[in-house]
């Protein structure tokens, strides 16, 4: 990283202020699919389509809703090579935090170290930014135990979030997701709506095998991806 | 003679009901010869308190590393340190000196998010024991073991604590020549954290 020849950063400001590539980056991402996160008031769950190119891929080895520590879970829109060296930092993160601490990293914690990791690639030498859009979901450290739906962006820039979407048709996900969004909805609520949301924008039909769910609870805090037959029952509950 | 004789100290922490008590005595010396009678052992850390006896300049040392490190957690995470994640921390902060070590032999006490009593004890690697009655360390711990086993009772109140705390580390430090020449005795509750001094033998 930065060796002699390229020690200096390739992300440079542009007359107007901007950091195109960073623009660039999120272009990426908006090409991605679609990814979304709701925040409900006893949990958090996040969702994606996993549709690929051809019907020939193998859908249940491509994981995209990845567990970061018992606690936390990521889900992402566009690079995919991008987003697992971003997990693998993370869970490396989560690891040593625990090692230090003998606590699990709270999800605050581990987004505000993610982000710095995908600021540190648009200031230093020979790299580009990450391609994706994180969307981490988690519960909070705070004595309420509140639930968190955290966005990083390529910049490093992160937000937290009652409910939103990236990648393709992520503005037509929001207003859905604005117009169904209520404060006091329940894990369960949020899962059906998660679900209509991403059938909104859907080519083609949604099943449970090429769809992924990530759902945290306030009631044991651990994150888990929720199996195919788990996604028919919620699916089959919303028809 | 130990290193970790050099100095002298002799620190007591003892649990109670919601309650927590730690005390130390107060001589710093130069072997035989006695520096200050006023050298303070036990630092607080919000609700935590770590005693550290050893050498003194390792224990000035780790003591601001522990506050640099807990205020840098506080300010990342917007929570305080509980005991048990701060007596994990100073564990770490130990081993990671494994073959060249701090001369220091820590305990920790305090209460956690739930006014439960948290105590521990470590060695100057970083090995840690947790216990639920009490924890010593020092130059005089086989009296201080001694006189704990004696007198320690579970579930006492904080006044009954502070008096057995303050007899234990009594009695212990007069049978030492590197300790005593006073002591301080912290009482932890939910509802705050009473120090006080006590005048013991000046020898």
């Amino acid at each position: 990283m930065g060796d002699s020849a390229y020690s200096f950063s390739l992300t440079t400001f542009s007359r107007t202020g901007k950091l195109l590539q960073i623009e660039y980056a999120l272009n990426a991402v908006a090409n991605g699919r679609t990814s979304l996160g709701i925040c409900a008031k006893d949990g958090v769950v996040i969702a994606t389509d996993k549709k690929l190119s051809s019907s020939l891929v193998d859908l249940d080895q491509v994981s995209k809703i990845q567990k970061i520590n018992e606690g936390s879970g990521f889900v992402y829109s566009g690079l995919g090579p991008d987003y697992r060296v971003l997990v693998r930092k993370a869970r490396k993160s989560a690891q040593s935090y625990h090692l230090q601490y003998r606590e699990h990293k709270p999800v605050s914690q581990l987004v505000k170290s993610t982000a710095s990791v995908m600021q540190e690639y648009t200031q230093s030498g020979g790299v580009r930014p990450f391609g994706v859009s994180l969307l981490v979901a988690g519960i909070d450290a705070d004595a309420n135990k509140t639930p968190r739906l955290y966005q990083v962006d390529p910049s490093g820039a992160y937000f937290a979030w009652k409910a939103t979407a990236v990648g393709k048709n992520y503005i037509n996900a929001k207003n859905f997701l604005e117009k169904r969004y209520q404060d006091d909805m329940e894990l369960e609520d949020a899962i059906h709506t998660a679900l209509l949301t991403l059938r909104e924008g859907f080519e083609g039909e949604m099943t449970k095998d090429n769809i992924e769910v990530g759902i945290v609870s306030q009631t044991d805090g651990k994150f888990r991806v929720l199996t195919p037959d788990q996604i028919q029952d919620y699916l089959d509950e919303t028809s | 003679m130990s290193i970790l004789e050099y100095n002298g100290a002799a620190i007591i922490a003892m649990s109670g009901k919601n309650c927590v008590g730690i005390a130390c005595d107060k001589r710093l010396g130069a072997q035989a010869q006695t520096v200050s009678c006023d050298f303070r052992k036990v630092f607080q850390y919000n609700k935590t308190f770590v005693g550290l006896a050893g050498l003194a300049t390792d224990v000035q040392t780790m003591s601001s590393l522990l506050k640099f490190r807990k205020s840098l957690y506080e300010l990342r995470e917007e929570r305080e340190m509980s005991p048990k994640v701060l007596s994990n921390l100073l564990s770490n902060l130990l081993y990671e000196k494994r073959f060249g070590p701090y001369f220091i032999e820590p305990v920790v006490a305090g209460l956690d998010e739930n006014n439960e009593p948290f105590l521990s004890g470590m060695d100057l690697i970083g090995a840690p024991v947790y216990t639920d009655d009490f924890v010593v360390t020092g130059t005089a711990t086989a009296n201080m073991y001694g006189m704990c086993e004696t007198l320690y009772k579970k579930d006492m109140e904080p006044e009954e604590l502070f008096e057995t705390l303050s007899q234990a580390l009594l009695a212990s430090v007069d049978r030492d020549a590197l300790s005593g020449w006073g002591a301080t005795v912290h009482i932890v509750t939910k509802d705050g954290i009473i120090t006080r001094e006590l005048k013991a033998r000046q020898d």
